[in-house]
């Protein structure tokens, strides 16, 4: 028997508890003892702050006067196809951004736009208080950018690359600085056409740090990759935001987006859907926590149903799915509940909503990978 | 101007890990050189020097191949995109390709007339000012060419197509491979709107005749405005990213850099100066062999075609 809290089974990784074995033996005795048990070793403590974890408490709304990068209602569109409606948003200094959506809904020729790559239809942007078309030589000297689909030629070394791309610039980090710090060290010397995918997208990333950007563009940086080699460019990521850089990330990734990002645009098709921190956004889509649990004896739904912050209880395979909108009262109530009806808990298992739910719910389809 | 060194030497270093560099830089020109002097001129050192011009130019114009492949596999492979996020300008990038291929081939040409000076013993490589001047412009010239067919094609299918449609006339019909007064006669006046040929006589005018610079103006001028042309075509039409489409106005443009040849072709095949000139060459050509009705290695006729009784010819 176990206690799990961990989040829908969509999500490429478990969050973020499995108790400790030990914990199991205390978990058959009865519930009243169970629960002073855990009260004893703060798991449940943790267990009911994790239901709530803090995201980054950045206000959803910024403003925009005050943002490093600014985007007004922009328009975007290749020959009769509008691959970006009207988006808009702005990033404060210090934060990492995301902007989560599927292949095609417009992200990268946003960021394109930003980078000054791509020329806008209609609306207006603004990156570090310059145009990216008028002042395109200023702003490249600003930004730093790992774009997607892009590659160096497959004889050059890596420490030949580092040093090409530093001298484009007029401030410019010590090469050997940063290979140490994205792991490339050893691999220095190595040609391009060498090195394994993770290591491209970490000289990707070292790059697109070599002028000291004051912001710094992240297309799709884990696309590809696998889930270690993923974890690591994360590692890198959660870096730069320690370092309060500026970044504008990229991806379809949900945990990515959830992980890494102080606020996230959601975008579909070309417009913005939802912006805000991951916890507002879960929060305003109205999903529901998801409360799995294995009863001793049984219980009827309709008792179920009354527990605090309760909206919906089933009966699944032998299991009780509560929905909750607060999880934390819902399994108090529920504990207290069972001691007084003398029942055991023998499993329970939380899912907390993810930002695939917040998709879901505005666009009635999936995020693929 | 930093940026334009930077770039030079990163082409110039990446080069010398290509083994295709190798072969087509440096063991096809020379298989090319020892094959024209060793086999078709069976050594003889003035025949040498009837071949040591249209095989220099045949190198140089080489170069356009090689430029504009690399160009478009760099866009294709996305390689163009990371420059351009970076910066650096599209002239930055297409300055360090010319003068990156110019670096890698000069010395070549430089190795070959030196190996024509010494092991086949050329009697004279003629003027050096104009040798030079004239190598240089070629270079550089025909590496402008292959950006601007780089700029054109969107695929490398599409660039080793229009390689192929622009070689084989530079190539055949210019007087690069065959002597140009063996062509038939209008095959002769169509060679005269090609770069190629000017390039190909100024050359061997300036080993076999000694020609000055001065004398050469007309080579020397066509081939530098061409090259400005080119080179600034190539710069309009550059597109960093794989998925960018030509402009409409691309074909009008590079349609454009043909006038200076379409006027050079009116005025020269009025004046018959470099037929004359091509004919005269031949005629030293054929009177160095020893049975000098033909040269042997080519099977070709003794008497220049469309000429019934070859004339001595302006020698500059």
């Amino acid at each position: 028997m176990s206690w799990t809290v961990s989040s829908h089974s969509r999500r490429s990784t478990s969050f973020p508890v499995i108790f400790a074995p030990s914990l199991a033996y205390k978990l058959t005795n009865p519930l009243g003892r169970s629960l002073r048990v855990y009260k004893e070793t703060g798991h449940l403590r943790y267990a009911i702050r994790s239901l709530s974890r803090t995201g980054p408490t950045r206000p959803e709304s910024t403003n925009m006067a005050n943002s490093i990068l600014q985007v007004e209602n922009l328009v975007k569109r290749y020959g009769d196809v509008e691959a970006v409606r009207g988006v808009s948003f702005g990033i404060e200094e210090g934060e990492v951004f995301g902007l989560l959506g599927p292949n095609g809904a417009g992200k990268t020729s946003t960021v394109e736009i930003l980078e000054g790559l791509r020329t806008l239809d209609s609306g207006r942007v603004s990156v570090c208080g310059l145009d990216p078309q008028r002042d395109s030589e200023a702003l490249k000297q600003e930004i730093g950018a790992a774009l997607q689909a892009t590659s160096l030629p497959d004889k050059m070394r890596v420490i030949e690359a580092i040093r090409l791309f530093a001298s484009f610039y007029k401030r410019q980090r010590d090469p050997q600085e940063l290979l140490k710090r994205f792991g490339l060290d050893e691999k220095k010397n190595s040609f391009y056409g060498q090195l394994s995918g993770g290591q491209k997208q970490r000289l990707a990333l070292a790059m697109a740090l070599v002028n000291d950007p004051q912001v710094c563009f992240l297309d799709e940086p884990t696309a590809g990759l696998d889930p270690q080699v993923r974890r690591e460019i994360y590692d890198v990521i959660e870096e730069l935001r320690r370092d309060k850089k500026t970044v504008l990330l990229t991806t379809h990734y949900i945990e990515e987006a959830e992980r890494l990002c102080d606020r996230v645009a959601i975008i579909d098709h070309g417009r913005v859907i939802a912006l805000g921190t991951p916890r507002e956004l879960k929060a305003r889509s109205g999903g529901t926590t998801r409360i799995e649990v294995r009863l001793s004896k049984p219980e009827s739904n309709g008792t179920l149903k009354t527990l605090e912050g309760v909206v919906d209880a089933r009966e699944v395979d032998g299991a009780y799915v509560l929905h909750s909108q607060r999880p934390p009262q819902t399994i108090v109530s529920l504990v207290k509940h069972l001691e007084v009806g003398g029942n055991e808990l023998v499993s329970l298992e939380i899912a907390t909503p993810s930002l695939e739910d917040v998709f879901i719910e505005f666009t009635g389809r999936r995020l693929r990978d | 101007m930093k940026n334009f060194a930077a770039l030079t030497r990163m082409r110039i270093q990446i080069a010398f890990r290509n083994k295709m560099f190798f072969f087509f830089v440096i063991v096809m020109p020379f298989a090319f050189f020892f094959l024209w002097l060793g086999v078709l001129a069976k050594g003889i050192p003035e025949r040498c020097a009837f071949y040591l011009g249209p095989i220099v130019a045949f190198n140089v114009m080489g170069s356009f191949w090689g430029l504009s492949a690399t160009l478009v596999l760099f866009r294709e492979q996305g390689i163009l995109r990371r420059f351009h996020v970076a910066p650096v300008s599209a002239s930055d990038l297409l300055a360090s390709s010319i003068v990156a291929n110019y670096v890698l081939t000069l010395p070549i040409v430089i190795l070959e007339l030196l190996f024509a000076r010494v092991i086949f013993h050329v009697p004279s490589l003629g003027n050096p000012v104009s040798l030079f001047i004239l190598v240089s412009v070629g270079i550089v010239s025909f590496g402008s060419l292959g950006l601007v067919v780089a700029s054109v094609t969107n695929t490398m299918q599409e660039t080793q197509v229009l390689n192929q449609l622009l070689w084989l006339p530079l190539i055949f019909l210019s007087g690069a491979t065959f002597p140009l007064a063996y062509l038939p006669r209008t095959v002769q006046r169509f060679g005269l709107f090609l770069p190629a040929t000017y390039l190909v006589n100024g050359l061997q005018q300036t080993v076999v005749n000694s020609t000055t610079p001065w004398s050469r103006y007309v080579e020397i001028l066509s081939l530098s405005v061409w090259a400005c042309l080119t080179f600034f075509l190539s710069a309009q039409l550059f597109r960093w990213e794989p998925e960018a489409k030509v402009p409409r106005r691309a074909k009008l443009l590079v349609a454009a850099t043909a006038i200076p040849f379409l006027l050079l072709g009116v005025a020269e095949n009025m004046s018959d100066r470099v037929l004359r000139e091509a004919r005269t060459a031949l005629e030293t050509f054929n009177s160095s062999s020893p049975s000098s009705a033909r040269p042997a290695s080519l099977g070709m006729p003794g008497k220049p075609a469309g000429v019934k009784n070859p004339s001595s010819g302006n020698q500059n």
